[in-house]
């Protein structure tokens, strides 16, 4: 692998470790299987594409469609607080709808973005490479959106909502509406995904109203792979360990497509990738029973 | 302070399970008294602290603190009035969080959450401060994820968790009854040090008569969702544990057997 591919999918890594982040938030602090992320990581992708494409400043593209990604995570919150639809239900059912949404948005299957102003090229003007700039502004987003949760779960309204997710009847019994923490955490996790869902649209030049499908898995195996490598588990770290699984994750897959693997197998790898870590420590405990019993004979 | 009126609270209302935990409960508490709670398993004395901390709603009656008609409220709506300590002394504290991240909450028990920093210098005094009391050593582990902790600490966090902010009213329920008898021995004195300290009213559900008889101003036993016997003052003062189920068989109409009150004697 040489030099600038290797950076290229280090940068593509950043850019999804922002979508990483939003799916930690959900499923380990706020320990919410949230589904939400394969309909608001496209949502966030159309409403800045059809704005850029209108025209629209790049800025102000992203973040309406961060606004929109929170509002995404709100619909899933309120169905699941106040209708009492099951996390995952409450997730697959917003995903759904946004799939017509994000078509609505759009207007049609995919939108290209080539040769429109993009974000990532604010640097240029300073007299910096194309190349250099968009490396530079992921690494800078990237690094301000961890340092960004980081502070927030350190602060009041951040620890009930780490609360809610470890022990809801005793944040409950301390007077906090574990309703609106969940609603909230469902927020901001599909605000960042949107976020990146953004970014992803302009990075790769186009949007598709498909382009969400299994993004909850690569989430998911960003994380675990964060937390085979960062065993420390206070909240700085893990961070960091999300945003680096997310680049490991990218260099795997793009070594894996470098040995001429098919492109249409890899939603299947990385299935069988977050099955293998989902599932090790179930298989770890029955091998070893099995070894017991083994030995007691 | 708090009153309990005509409580009544049916479960599985209309299905062959139906059960009436409570059966119209009376139950007035002045300011500073400690109350010990006994009856046997299922008599409806954890449905009396639940419908009083608001996680079960009434389906009659009234519960009131300070004048302030309560009925409907639901449990973290009370929180400002109430505080709880449950048997489980996983159920009280969050695992994956510092001590005082933990205490952060329960100093701000009741009031707006904001976006400062939770665990702040001056905070760390006064929880050390707090938490010394308990001679765990646990003011030198303020860091420290209270997954970290035994059974027993975690009951003692709970605790100082439960009065930071002084609470109207102090519910405790079987608290000590999954400890050691060590342990639970050592809670019972934290909890009578802190209820002194902060001058609390406090009802305590408790599987232990020594305790029932020993601790607090006065004694109510429940029976089959009813409160069945209520004793204080002078009645109260030198009763033995053989008086108090002689009591209990003279109301009740028949002898306490078979179940963990005696057991537990
Ligand atoms: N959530 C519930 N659903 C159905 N029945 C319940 C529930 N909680 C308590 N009960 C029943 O109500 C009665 C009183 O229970 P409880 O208040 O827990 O008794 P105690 O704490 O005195 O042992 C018991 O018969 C119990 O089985
Ligand atoms: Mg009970």
């Amino acid at each position: 692998m040489n030099i600038s591919v290797f950076l290229s999918s280090v940068e593509q890594g950043l850019v999804y470790a922002i979508m990483a982040l939003g799916v930690y938030l959900t499923f380990r602090i706020l320990d919410f299987p949230d589904l939400t992320v394969d309909g608001s990581f496209p949502l966030g992708a159309a409403v800045a594409a059809k704005l850029i494409y209108s025209g629209w400043n790049p800025v102000v593209a992203i973040i309406l469609a961060l606004l929109a990604g929170i509002l995404a995570g709100t619909l899933t919150g309120i169905l699941n607080t106040k209708l009492k639809i099951t996390g995952l239900l409450s997730g697959i059912l917003t995903m759904t709808a946004l799939y017509s949404i994000n078509l609505r948005i759009m207007g049609r299957a995919n939108i290209s973005l080539l040769g429109k102003n993009k974000i990532f090229n604010l640097l240029t003007s300073l007299g910096i490479s194309e190349k250099a700039s968009t490396f530079i502004f992921f690494f800078v987003v990237v690094l301000i959106v961890k340092l960004l949760i980081d502070w927030f779960l350190k602060t009041e309204l951040g620890l009930a909502l780490r609360a809610t997710g470890d022990n809801k009847q005793m944040v409950r019994s301390l007077g906090v509406n574990t309703d609106l923490t969940v609603i909230l955490g469902l927020g901001l996790s599909n605000g960042l995904v949107a976020l990146a869902g953004a970014l992803v649209a302009q990075h790769q030049g186009f949007t598709d109203v498909k382009m969400g499908i299994g993004m909850i898995i690569i989430g998911l195996a960003s994380v675990i792979i964060g937390e085979a490598i960062v065993r420390n588990k206070t909240i700085k770290w893990a961070t960091l360990g999300v945003v680096l699984g997310s680049v490991i994750y990218r260099l795997v897959i793009t070594i894996a497509l470098r040995m001429r693997l098919n492109p249409n197998d890899l939603k299947l790898i990385t299935a069988i990738l977050v099955i293998g870590a989902l599932g090790a420590p179930a298989i770890k405990e029955q091998f070893s029973f099995k070894r017991l019993q083994g030995g007691a004979k | 302070m708090l009153k309990v009126i005509g409580g009544v609270k049916v479960f599985n209302k209309g299905t062959i399970n139906e059960k009436v935990a409570l059966r119209g409960v009376n139950l007035e508490m002045d300011k500073g008294e400690f109350i010990t709670v006994i009856g046997s398993n299922g008599a409806g004395k954890s449905t009396l602290l639940n419908v009083i901390a608001g996680n079960l709603i009434l389906d009659q009656g009234q519960v009131i603190v300070d004048d302030k008609d309560l009925t409907n409220k639901s449990d973290h709506q009370r929180a400002n009035l109430i505080s709880r300590v449950f048997q489980d002394p996983l159920q009280g504290t969050a695992a994956s969080m510092t001590i005082a991240e933990n205490l952060v909450l329960a100093l701000k028990r009741g009031s707006r959450l904001g976006l400062g920093i939770g665990v702040k210098a001056a905070r760390r005094k006064k929880f050390q401060e707090a938490l010394s009391i308990l001679n765990l050593g646990l003011e030198d582990r303020l860091d420290d994820k209270v997954g970290l902790l035994s059974g027993g600490q975690r009951q003692a966090l709970t605790l100082i968790m439960a009065t930071l902010q002084k609470p109207k009213v102090l519910l405790l329920d079987e608290h000590t009854a999954a400890l050691d008898p060590k342990t639970a021995q050592n809670i019972i004195e934290i909890t009578q040090k802190l209820v002194k300290r902060h001058e609390l009213t406090t009802l305590m559900v408790t599987h232990d008569l020594d305790h029932a008889i020993e601790l607090g101003t006065r004694t109510i036993m429940m029976n089959n969702g009813n409160i069945i016997l209520d004793v204080k003052g002078e009645e109260r003062e030198g009763m033995t544990i053989d008086d108090l189920l002689d009591k209990f068989t003279k109301v009740s109409g028949h002898r306490l057997t078979n179940d963990r009150i005696l057991l537990a004697q």
